[in-house]
């Protein structure tokens, strides 16, 4: 097991390589670069534009290297935690992201942790009650849940929420915490305010996890094995738990890997609703004004947390599935 | 045979599916004693609901299946219970599954699961059963390993299933069955997966440990040479009817019912030192959902009895020497 981890973490070193390559490509694939953007800007700002001055900032920024020499000099800053400047906003992008990446995470984690700990026992509920009244109305309930938009049933909930208690429920804290230090009091003020955005992000997962969830206990629950197993004089529920549920749970941990990603997308349409204070507005904003640090570095820090969580989800498909162990 | 006690006996046994098709009558009436220390052989094609009684008497038929009617009644220590009038996820049918009733299945790569080692699906089934330590349900586990031919138990008892050759997983199949020194071993097409020349030794082992165990044995299969080598007595199964049963050595002898002949017929014989005709049984088993009326077999047989085999049910008739068999050709008026 140990050695399978160890193998797995060396595998992500030239994962990561590529991932850096492909991050560069990407904010180097539209035409021009920030000066552009920033020349654009002051244009319309009706401002004098000083060539020279221009192409001074640019070689000051290193704008006007080669491709692969800007590429190196990125990587290099990167890997002693350097992540440059943002030019748009004039502030290392170190600081920019580590302000917003913690309520990020925590919204993923915590939209994740409902998703699990919804669909996981629906799903087991749905399977053993096949078309039962329960599992037809989990199910419908499942399709609407897929079917509506974050967006829409983050309008629909701050509504509703402002009809309900004649407050808005905008942003990760109450007033008064905003800018109060750390305290429990803070703490409880955020999980208060956590779990609407962790319900709007994570009702389109829940939905389709327990489909998945559902699906694969059908299928386990007709094998042989567990035939056998009941022949040996468990206990249905005890059965259920060791056998089909072990196995049917393996494609649900190979979705970890995928749902960091997925919970940032999700997670960008609620935030601008919402108006919480996290990585994917600034990246939309990064992403629209060229700020090439920003966006690289944005775009550098999901893939390795989407390679974490692959990872992860690797750990618990091999701590599932012995056959998994000894795969790469 | 009639000084030794009475251990089980189905009575009129009658396992339905019910499905969107349908109703599906796997099993149709179907009565057979078997006693203390017996080998008792079922047999038939495929579908005629073998298996179906096997799952029947352990209570563990898939879901959709349903016991309609009859009995079977588990004679324990001078007291008897009806398994049909038990809780199919109580306490009582639970302690009888893998106590005093375990079973073989036909394919052991997916009859264990994959993700445990087999230790611990031997272990489980004797923790299950018996009061002892987890180093003691170990212990019997390696013992149980090392007595079914097992190489390196105590190594192999760490392996996982997928790690084995067919032929090692159905060894340890069956020392699962057998950990818990069950009265009554019901086997599933035991050999059915496993190459032939493993075969003759997953025969050869059953019939020992039968023997120096003392257990009853239902051996469940379409193959009559695994019935020839194990068996005391026979009973032969089409579309859920139970055809005909008499002692083995008398069925391969001495044929009643036309279709039990037609099988023993259809049967290859090796080293005749000529060429062999096969003679297979004409037509197929009709669709279950379309069950022939009379005698099930009629639209195949050739006695075909016009106006008497395509209306009426044959009767049970008893012959001589605990014969009996189901066939309007026997009926005396």
């Amino acid at each position: 097991m140990w050695s399978f981890i160890l193998r797995r973490i060396l595998l992500m070193v030239p994962t990561l390589m590529v991932v850096s390559v492909i991050s560069f490509a990407i904010i180097e694939a539209p035409p021009g670069d920030f000066m552009d953007a920033y020349v654009n800007q002051l244009l319309q700002q009706q401002e004098a534009v000083d060539p020279a001055e221009i192409e001074s900032l640019r070689k000051r920024y290193g704008l006007d290297a080669p491709t692969y020499v800007r590429y190196f000099r990125w990587l290099g800053n990167i890997l002693q935690g350097n992540l440059g400047r943002s030019l748009e906003w004039n502030q290392p992008v170190s600081k920019l992201i580590a302000d917003r990446l913690p309520w990020s995470m925590a919204i993923s984690v915590a939209s994740f942790l409902l998703a699990y700990a919804l669909a996981i026992p629906i799903g087991l509920y749905s399977a053993t009650r096949q078309y039962s009244l329960g599992d037809y109305l989990f199910t419908l309930i499942g399709f609407v849940g897929l079917a509506t938009p974050n967006f829409l049933l983050a309008l629909l909930i701050l509504w509703y929420y402002f009809v309900a208690t004649g407050n808005v429920a905008v942003g990760l804290f109450s007033d008064e915490y905003l800018v109060a230090p750390w305290s429990f009091a803070k703490f409880i003020d955020l999980l208060k305010h956590l779990w609407l955005p962790a319900l709007v992000v994570g009702t389109a997962g829940t939905a389709g996890l327990i489909r998945v969830m559902r699906a694969n206990l059908l299928d386990e629950l007709e094998r042989p094995y567990v035939m056998v197993a009941r022949s040996k004089g468990l206990s249905e529920g005890k059965l259920l738990v060791k056998y089909p549920f072990r196995i049917a749970m393996n494609p649900v941990a190979s979705t970890i890997g995928w749902t960091l990603p997925t919970l940032v997308n999700g997670e960008l349409l609620a935030s601008l609703v919402l108006g919480l204070p996290t990585i994917a507005p600034l990246f939309v904003g990064a992403l629209l004004n060229q700020d090439m640090f920003l966006a690289g570095s944005v775009v550098m820090i999901l893939s390795t947390l989407t390679l974490v969580g692959t990872l992860l989800s690797d750990i618990v498909l091999a701590w599932l599935d012995p056959r998994i162990r000894g795969a790469i | 045979m009639s000084q030794t006690p009475l251990l089980l006996s189905v009575d009129n046994l009658a396992t339905h599916f019910f499905s969107q098709e349908g109703i599906l009558e796997a099993v149709d009436g179907v009565s057979f004693d078997i006693y203390a220390g017996e080998a008792l052989g079922i047999a038939g094609e495929s579908g005629c609901g073998k298996s179906v009684t096997a799952q029947s008497i352990l209570r563990i038929v898939p879901k959709n299946g349903k016991i309609v009617t009859g009995a079977i009644n588990l004679f324990q220590n001078g007291e008897s219970v009806d398994l049909v009038q038990l809780d199919d996820r109580g306490q009582q049918i639970r302690q009888i599954r893998g106590g005093e009733i375990a079973m073989v299945f036909q394919e052991p790569m997916a009859a264990f699961s994959m993700v445990y080692t087999i230790g611990n699906q031997i272990t489980e089934v004797i923790r299950l059963h018996q009061e002892c330590s987890q180093n003691e349900a170990r212990e019997r586990a390696v013992e149980m390993l090392r007595r079914v031919g097992m190489p390196q138990p105590e190594q192999t008892i760490d392996a996982y299933p997928f790690a084995l050759s067919g032929g090692m997983r159905q060894r340890a199949m069956i020392a699962m069955a057998l950990s818990c020194h069950p009265a009554l071993l019901i086997a599933d097409e035991p050999t059915t997966a496993v190459d032939v020349t493993i075969q003759a030794q997953v025969l050869e082992l059953m019939k020992d440990l039968q023997r120096d165990m003392g257990m009853a044995l239902i051996v469940i299969t379409h193959d009559l040479a695994v019935i020839s080598e194990l068996c005391d007595r026979v009973m032969i199964m089409y579309l859920g009817k139970d055809v005909e049963s008499a002692p083995a050595d008398v069925i391969f002898r001495d044929p009643k019912h036309p279709y039990t002949v037609g099988l023993l017929r259809s049967v290859p014989e090796l080293g005749e030192g000529h060429t062999q005709e096969l003679d297979p049984i004409s037509g197929s088993v009709p669709s279950p959902y379309r069950r022939p009326t009379g005698c099930p077999f009629h639209p195949r047989c050739p006695e075909f009895i016009p106006d008497v085999c395509d209306v009426d049910l044959p009767p049970q008739i008893e012959l001589a020497g605990g014969h009996r068999v189901r066939c309007h050709l026997y009926v005396q008026d």
